[in-house]
C-alpha cells in the first residue's frame, strides 16, 4: 500500500470567493486575530464590456520540494504525515527564513507565540478520522477537494482525472500539491 | 599509545560522533515533532439555525469552556446542509461584539443625543409599559407601531396583536421584496417566499436579473447556484456591473440601470416571434396570450438596443439559449427588487417569461414547496386590530398586501393630523435610519414621537434615538420559535440557547412577556417560556422534542414539488390560470402587461452618476459592519468607479473620495475610490452596510460611505407602494474640495466634528 | 487593466513583505566587516608575518568577536521567538545556509580569539597573562601552554581565520542568493558580492584605525582592487536581473529606476565604490597616504548596500503586491 500524499484542488468556476473558507480556517484553528491562512484573490482582465475574472482560495501549497523546509535552521519546519508541511512550535525561533523562501508568501508570524504559522492542512482532523478540513467543510459551493492522491478512488484524484487544472507559479519549482481546477 | 590516552581519544570520538550523529538526526527522535492541535471542537456541540441575515441556516455551535469556539453547518439541516457562508462561519464575532448592549437604558439627554443611563429591567419595561398604556389611552392602539424585522421579533408582533395594534411593518416589504411578491402573485396567485421556491440547483439555463449571487450570499441559493453550474449549467446575468455571477456567465448583458424592462420585454418578443416558448403549457395553465403576443410584438431586439445599449444579436442569442432549456430554465425573480418604482411591473415580466418558458411548477425552474403544518399556539382571539389605514396600510395601494415601513414613518411627522397620527414606536432588529429611504423624513419622525422604543443587539443607529434601549440576547443565546418554512421538503428546525445572555440581555420571548404582563395582557404569555411554548406546538404536530432537541432538525415526508409528479396546478388568481394579462391590474387603471415607457428611465445629470448599491458575501446590511472577525475579510466599502470615467476625473484607485448627491447631501465619510472595468460608465457602485455614525459601534464608526444617506430621493411603486432605491445620482467630491455642508473632503476626523 | 484584489493582509507579509529589518541588515554589515578583519589579517599573518605591525593593527582583531558579538545580538533580537534561539545549536541542517551560518558564527569565536591572541604585542600579552595570573594562579600553567601552543601555530590560525572569515562573508549572500521567492536576492551573484563587499568593508575599517603609513598604502591598495571586483559583481548581478525574465526585470527596476535608485545609485555606487576608488587612485597617482575619508565611504557605502537589498528584495516576488510600489 503506498504512502499516503495529501492534496488540495479548488474549483475556479464554482468558487464565488465569498471567504467562508478563510473564517472556518480561523475559527477552527484559532488563528490570530487580523491574520488569515488561507485567502481570496481575484484577478480581473480584460476592458469593458469584455472582461474574465478569476477567483482562487490560496493557502500554502504544501510543496513536495518545499524552500521553507530546506531553508529552516532549527528543523521546525517539517515534511509531516502525508506530505503536510508542518512547523513544530517546539523548535521555531521565528528567523523567518522561512517566510522570505516561499514564493507564495503563505506563511506569518503568529504573535502571540512568535513562532510561524500557516495553512496545516487541518492535520489535527485528517490525521484524526475527520477527512475533511475545514475550508473544505464548510465551502457552500463546495468548490474545494482535499484527500490522498495516491489513492486513485479518492475524490481527489478523480477530480483531477477530469478537470483540466494548473498550479500557481510552477516556475518557483516547488511542485505544489494545491491545484486549481479551469 | 598509553591506556589513559587511547581511551582518552575513543571517548572523545565517541562523544564527537554522537554529537554528530544527534544533530543531524534531531537528537534520535527524542524530542519528535509534535502535530498541532488547535483544540476547537466543543465539549459541547449545540444544533440551532443563525441569524446573521434571515435565512436561517442550521448551525452546530461548539462550546468548549463555556465559550463557543466556532460554528460550523449542521448537515441535518436542509438549508445549510452542513456548508455555511462567511457570515454565519463568523457569528462569534457578534457574540462576543464588544460593543453589544448588554443593559437596559434610558435616555437621559434629548432624543438621538445618544446618551443613555444603565437601569434595571423593571425600571425600563415599566417606561415602555406606562407610554404604551398613555398613548392607548389617549390616542388608541393605532397610535402604535411596530417596526420588527428578523425572526426573534415573532414574540413582540405576537404582543402588539394582543395589545391590538395593527400598525406592524418590516423594511423587507416595500425597501426590498414587496415588488416581487405582489409581481408574483398577480401572474401565479403565490408569492415567491423565503426561502424562494427556486428550483436553482436542476435549471439548465439560469438567469439573473440584476441578482449577484455569490456576492448577495443566501447560503442554499449559492450552493444550488454552484451546483447547477458544475453540471453545466448555462448563465445570462444582467447587470449594469460585472458581478461575481456575471464572471461566471456565458452571456453577461452590462445594461444600462433602469432599463431592464426593455431586455424583458424584447426576450417575450423573441421567445414567441421564434416559438421557443412552451406551448403546451401556455395552452393548459396560462390566460392572455394572445394579448401578450400582440403587446410584445413592438418589443424588439432592435426596439430595446438604443433604450439597454445591449445590442440585438445579443438580446436574440441570450433568448434562444433560455428557449433551448425549457422548461428547466429559471429567470430567477430575485430578492431585493425595490429600484427604479416600476418594480412590481419588471417582477411581472419576469414571472410572465417564466410562465412563457414552462419553469412554474417545473424542474428546474420554481417548484411547489411543502411545509410542516405546526400548528398554532392557542391564544385566546386577538380581537380586532386598529391601524391608522392611511398611511401605514395607504389605500392608495390596494394591492399591497403588507403595512407600509414608509408608511408608518410619513404617519408619525407632524404634518398628519394629530388624531391620526402614530406616536409611538416599537423598533425590534431594524436600523431604520438604513433601511428607509430619505433619511430626513426618518429623523423627523423620529424627533416627533412621543416615545420610542427600541430592542437590539448592538448599539446601531436606531438605538441612538430611543428613549428606551432593551438589550436582546443574540441568537447564541436563545430560543425562538420552531422554524417551519415552506421548503422543497418540509422540515422543522428549532433555536435554543448554546451559552447564556451576555450582562443582562434576555431573548425576545421575555421581552414580550415582561411586558405582555405590564400590559394586562396575560392570558396572551401563559407559558413559562419559549421552550415550553415551542415544545407545545411540537407536540401538537406529533413530533419529539427531545428527539428535535438533539438533532436540530426534524424532516418531514416529501411531497412532491413538480406538476409531472404531482404537485397539483393551482393557481390562486381571478381566473385560476396564469395571468399574462392580469384583469386586476387593468381594473384599477395599472397596465395589465408590463409596458415600458421611455419617461420613466432618466439620464444621470452631466457630471453625475446612479448610485448602485448591493452585496457582500461576508457581510449583511449594516448588521455585521461592527463585526470585527467579519471585518477582517472587508472592513470598508469602496465607490466603484469605470476606468475610463476614473481617467477624465483623474482619480486614482485607493483615493479617498465623498461622494454628493443630486439633492446635495454629501457622504458623512469616505472611502476609497475602485478604479474598474467592471462596471459601466455611467454608474457608480458601493457595497451597503457602511458609514455608521453611531457612537457606539467603536469599529464599524466612521468606515466607508453609507449609500441610505445618499438615497434621499425614491419613486413610489403605484401598485404596491414599494420605494424604488437606485433613483439617487452622485458625484465625487475629492480631498480639498469643500463639500456642501461645509466639510472639506479632507479627512473622516474633520467630517466627524462637522456632522456631531 | 489588470486589476488585482486580495483578503489577505497579514501584517509583514503585506502588501510586500518585509520581516527582515535594520536588525538583519546590520549584522550583515557587521559580519562583512568581521569577515573581512579576519581574512585580511589571515592573509597577513601568512604574507607579512615577519614585518612588523603597528600597534592598533595587532590589537585590531580584537574588536572582530565584539563586532560580531553586537551583530548577533542583532540577529537575536530580530528572532520573534527569541528564548528560543539554542535551537539552532541543537541540529545541523546541511540544506540550510542559516544553519550552515549558526555554526560558522560559533566557530568565528575561537578562530578570531586565537587570531587576536596571536597578532596582539609581546609586551601586551605578557601584561595580559600576569594580570590573570596574579588573579587565578592555578590556571597560569595552562594559559601559557596556551599561549605557547598559539604562536607556535601561526599558519594554522591564519588558514582558519582566512578560510572561515571567507565563509561568513559569503554564507550570507548565499542565504539570500538561493532564495528561489525573491527575484531580487535569487542569483549566485550575491554569494561573491558579500564576501567582496565584507572584505572590502573589512578594509576599510580597519582603515579607520591609527595605522603605519604602509600599512595604509597596502590596505587601501587592496580596498581598491575589491572595490573593483565589487563593482563588476554588482553589474553583472544587474545585467542577469535585466535579462532573466520579468520578474527579476522588474525586481531590477526597483533599484535601478525605482523607488530605491536613489539611494542605490548615490550611496552604494556612487558614495560607496566609485567614488572612494577615484580619490583613492588619486591620492596614490600623487604620493598621498591614503587618509580616513575614502574609508568612511566605502563603510557607508557597504551599510546602504547590504541595507537597500534587505529592504527592496522583500518587495520582490511572485505575488501582486510589488506592482502597488510603482
Amino acid at each position: 500500500m503506498s504512502e499516503k500524499r495529501y492534496a488540495m484542488a479548488v474549483d475556479t468556476r464554482t468558487c464565488v470567493g465569498c471567504t467562508a473558507c478563510v473564517l472556518a480556517c480561523k475559527t477552527e484553528n484559532a488563528v490570530a486575530e487580523g491574520y488569515s491562512r488561507d485567502w481570496i484573490t481575484t484577478a480581473v482582465s480584460g476592458s469593458f464590456p469584455n472582461l474574465q475574472m478569476s477567483i482562487h482560495s490560496e493557502r500554502c501549497n504544501h510543496c513536495e520540494n518545499p524552500p521553507c523546509v530546506h531553508v529552516c535552521p532549527t528543523g521546525a519546519s517539517y515534511i509531516g504525515p502525508g506530505g503536510i508541511v508542518l512547523v513544530d512550535h517546539d523548535k521555531c525561533t521565528g528567523c523567518k527564513a522561512c517566510i522570505a523562501a516561499c514564493p507564495y508568501d503563505a506563511r506569518f508570524v503568529d504573535p502571540r507565540t512568535g513562532t510561524i504559522d500557516k495553512c496545516t492542512f487541518c492535520v489535527h482532523r485528517v490525521e484524526n478520522g475527520v477527512p475533511t478540513t475545514a475550508c473544505q467543510d464548510v465551502c457552500p459551493t463546495r468548490s474545494i477537494f482535499f484527500g490522498d492522491i495516491n489513492d486513485p478512488d479518492s475524490e481527489i484524484s478523480r477530480v483531477l482525472r477530469e478537470r483540466d487544472h494548473y498550479v500557481l507559479h510552477p516556475e518557483a519549482g516547488t511542485r505544489p500539491r494545491h491545484y486549481f481546477l479551469k | 599509545m598509553r591506556r589513559r590516552e587511547f581511551i582518552k581519544i575513543s571517548s572523545y570520538g565517541i562523544a564527537g560522533a554522537t554529537l554528530l550523529g544527534g544533530v543531524t538526526t534531531n537528537w534520535f527522535d527524542l524530542y519528535g515533532d509534535q502535530l498541532p492541535d488547535p483544540g476547537t471542537d466543543g465539549d459541547r456541540v449545540v444544533p440551532t439555525f443563525c441569524e446573521i441575515c434571515f435565512w436561517k441556516c442550521g448551525i452546530l455551535a461548539h462550546v468548549k469552556d463555556g465559550r463557543v469556539t466556532k460554528i460550523t453547518g449542521n448537515p441535518k439541516d436542509p438549508l445549510s446542509q452542513g456548508h455555511l457562508c462567511p457570515r454565519g462561519t463568523g457569528g462569534t464575532g457578534l457574540l462576543y461584539d464588544p460593543d453589544r448592549l448588554t443593559q437596559p437604558l434610558l435616555r437621559v439627554d434629548k432624543r438621538g443625543s445618544q446618551e443613555f443611563e444603565a437601569v434595571s429591567w423593571d425600571a425600563a419595561l415599566n417606561e415602555v409599559a406606562e407610554n404604551f398604556e398613555r398613548i392607548k389611552a389617549r390616542y388608541g392602539a393605532g397610535a402604535l407601531a411596530l417596526f420588527s424585522h428578523g425572526y426573534g421579533g415573532s414574540w413582540i408582533k405576537h404582543l402588539f396583536k394582543a395589545y391590538g395594534c395593527g400598525n406592524i411593518a418590516a423594511p423587507s416589504y416595500a425597501q426590498c421584496r414587496g415588488p416581487r411578491e405582489v409581481g408574483f402573485d398577480l401572474t401565479y396567485g403565490w408569492t415567491v417566499g423565503s426561502p424562494e421556491r427556486t428550483d436553482l440547483r436542476n435549471s439548465r439555463c439560469i438567469v439573473l436579473v440584476g441578482s449577484h449571487l455569490g456576492e448577495n450570499m443566501h447560503n442554499t441559493q449559492v450552493q444550488d447556484f454552484a451546483h447547477a453550474l458544475r453540471n453545466g449549467a448555462d448563465l445570462i446575468v444582467l447587470d449594469p456591473r460585472f458581478s461575481t455571477a456575471a464572471s461566471k456567465a456565458n452571456h453577461w448583458l452590462p445594461v444600462k440601470p433602469g432599463s431592464d424592462l426593455a431586455i424583458l420585454l424584447a426576450w417575450m418578443n423573441v421567445l414567441i416571434e421564434e416559438d421557443l416558448y412552451d406551448r403546451d403549457y401556455i395552452e393548459r395553465y396560462a390566460y392572455g396570450f394572445d394579448q401578450l403576443k400582440e403587446h410584445v410584438k413592438s418589443y424588439t431586439p432592435e426596439w430595446a438596443y438604443p433604450r439597454t445599449g445591449i445590442e440585438p444579436d445579443l438580446i436574440r442569442r441570450t433568448a434562444r439559449m433560455m428557449g433551448a432549456s425549457r422548461p428547466a430554465t429559471l429567470v430567477h425573480p430575485g430578492r431585493h427588487v425595490t429600484w427604479y418604482g416600476n418594480d412590481t411591473q419588471r417582477s411581472r415580466a419576469i414571472a410572465i417569461l417564466n410562465a412563457l418558458l414552462g419553469s412554474w411548477g417545473r424542474k428546474g425552474g420554481l417548484y411547489i414547496p411543502a411545509q410542516v403544518n405546526l400548528p398554532p399556539y392557542e391564544y385566546p382571539s386577538y380581537g380586532a386590530a386598529d391601524h391608522r389605514p392611511d398611511r401605514a396600510n395607504p389605500s392608495d395601494f390596494p394591492l399591497a398586501d403588507e403595512a407600509l415601513a414608509q408608511g408608518i414613518r410619513d404617519a408619525t411627522v407632524p404634518d398628519i393630523p394629530g388624531d391620526e397620527r402614530i406616536r409611538g414606536w416599537m423598533v425590534y432588529g431594524s436600523n431604520l435610519p438604513a433601511s428607509l429611504p430619505n433619511p430626513e423624513q426618518t429623523y423627523k419622525a423620529l424627533q416627533e414621537l412621543d416615545f420610542l422604543a427600541v430592542v437590539d443587539v448592538l448599539p446601531v443607529e436606531m438605538v441612538g434615538w430611543a428613549d428606551v434601549v432593551l438589550p436582546e440576547a443574540t441568537y447564541l443565546e436563545r430560543c425562538d420559535e420552531p422554524f417551519a418554512p415552506a421548503y422543497r421538503e418540509p422540515f422543522v428546525s428549532i433555536r435554543q440557547e448554546v451559552v447564556p445572555p451576555l450582562g443582562e440581555s434576555k431573548p425576545g420571548w421575555w421581552i414580550a412577556r415582561e411586558l405582555g404582563h405590564r400590559l394586562g395582557l396575560n392570558e396572551f404569555f401563559p407559558w413559562k417560556d419559549a421552550m415550553e411554548y415551542g415544545e407545545s406546538r411540537l407536540e401538537a404536530a406529533g413530533l419529539s422534542c427531545e428527539h428535535i432537541r438533539e438533532e436540530g432538525v426534524v424532516r418531514a415526508e416529501r411531497q412532491p414539488i413538480y406538476f409531472e409528479d404531482g404537485a397539483v396546478p393551482e393557481f390562486y388568481t381571478d381566473s385560476g390560470k396564469i395571468e399574462l394579462y392580469s384583469q386586476k391590474l387593468g381594473a384599477l387603471g395599472f397596465d395589465p402587461m408590463p409596458a415600458f415607457h421611455d419617461d420613466e428611465i432618466e439620464d444621470p445629470p452631466p457630471g453625475y452618476f446612479r448610485l448602485l448599491y448591493g452585496r457582500a458575501p461576508m457581510h449583511s446590511f449594516t448588521r455585521t459592519t461592527n463585526n470585527r472577525l467579519l471585518s477582517e475579510m472587508m472592513d470598508e466599502n469602496a465607490v466603484w468607479v469605470n476606468a475610463t470615467i476614473a481617467k477624465e476625473w483623474g482619480l486614482e484607485d485607493g483615493e479617498r473620495i465623498r461622494l454628493k448627491n443630486q439633492d446635495g447631501v454629501v457622504s458623512t465619510y469616505t472611502a476609497p475610490v475602485r478604479v474598474t472595468e467592471r462596471i459601466r460608465p455611467d454608474c457608480v457602485y458601493i457595497v451597503h452596510g457602511y458609514g455608521h455614525t453611531a457612537r457606539g459601534l467603536h469599529f464599524a464608526k466612521g468606515r466607508g460611505i453609507s449609500d441610505s444617506e445618499l438615497i434621499t430621493r425614491y419613486t413610489v411603486d403605484p401598485i404596491m407602494g414599494g420605494t424604488g432605491m437606485n433613483v439617487n445620482f452622485v458625484t465625487f467630491v475629492r480631498a480639498g474640495e469643500v463639500a456642501e455642508n461645509g466639510a472639506t473632503g479632507a479627512d473622516a476626523a474633520v467630517a466627524e466634528e462637522v456632522a456631531s | 487593466m489588470n486589476e488585482f484584489t486580495t483578503t489577505r493582509h497579514n501584517p509583514l507579509i503585506d502588501p510586500t513583505m518585509h520581516v527582515w529589518h535594520g536588525e538583519v541588515a546590520g549584522y550583515l554589515f557587521l559580519g562583512g566587516v568581521v569577515a573581512g578583519i579576519m581574512v585580511l589579517m589571515g592573509a597577513w599573518l601568512l604574507m607579512r608575518s615577519d614585518e612588523d605591525r603597528s600597534e592598533h593593527l595587532s590589537l585590531v582583531p580584537w574588536t572582530a568577536p565584539i563586532l560580531l558579538s553586537i551583530g548577533m545580538l542583532l540577529l537575536w533580537l530580530d528572532l520573534e521567538n527569541r528564548f528560543n534561539a539554542f535551537r539552532f545549536y541543537f541540529v545541523f541542517r546541511p540544506l540550510s545556509p542559516m544553519s550552515w551560518g549558526s555554526w560558522i558564527l560559533l566557530a568565528i569565536y575561537p578562530a578570531s580569539l586565537m587570531l587576536a591572541w596571536y597578532t596582539t604585542p609581546d609586551v601586551l600579552r605578557r601584561k595580559a597573562l600576569d594580570w590573570i595570573g596574579g588573579r587565578i594562579p592555578t590556571a597560569v600553567g595552562r594559559l601559557q601552554r596556551v599561549d605557547a601552543w598559539i604562536l607556535g601555530h601561526r599558519t594554522s590560525i591564519a588558514w582558519v581565520n582566512v578560510l572561515a572569515g571567507a565563509a561568513l562573508g559569503v554564507y550570507t549572500g548565499l542565504l539570500l542568493g538561493t532564495m528561489a521567492s525573491r527575484p531580487l536576492w535569487n542569483s549566485a551573484v550575491l554569494g561573491p558580492l558579500f564576501l567582496t563587499s565584507g572584505l572590502s568593508t573589512g578594509a576599510a575599517y580597519m582603515l579607520l584605525y591609527r595605522l603605519e603609513d604602509v600599512e595604509r598604502v597596502l590596505l587601501t591598495r587592496v580596498d581598491m582592487g575589491l572595490i573593483v571586483i565589487e563593482l563588476a559583481l554588482v553589474a553583472i548581478w544587474l545585467i542577469g536581473m535585466a535579462t532573466g525574465g520579468e520578474l527579476t526585470h522588474e525586481a531590477m527596476t526597483l533599484l535601478v529606476s525605482g523607488p530605491y535608485s536613489p539611494a542605490f545609485w548615490s550611496l552604494v555606487v556612487g558614495f560607496g565604490l566609485v567614488v572612494p576608488l577615484l580619490g583613492d587612485w588619486i591620492e596614490q597617482a600623487q604620493g598621498h597616504v591614503p587618509g580616513r575619508l575614502a574609508a568612511f565611504m566605502v563603510l557607508v557605502g557597504g551599510f546602504a548596500l547590504r541595507w537597500i537589498i534587505v529592504y527592496a528584495g522583500q518587495h520582490t516576488g511572485f505575488s501582486e503586491g510589488m506592482a502597488a510600489l510603482f
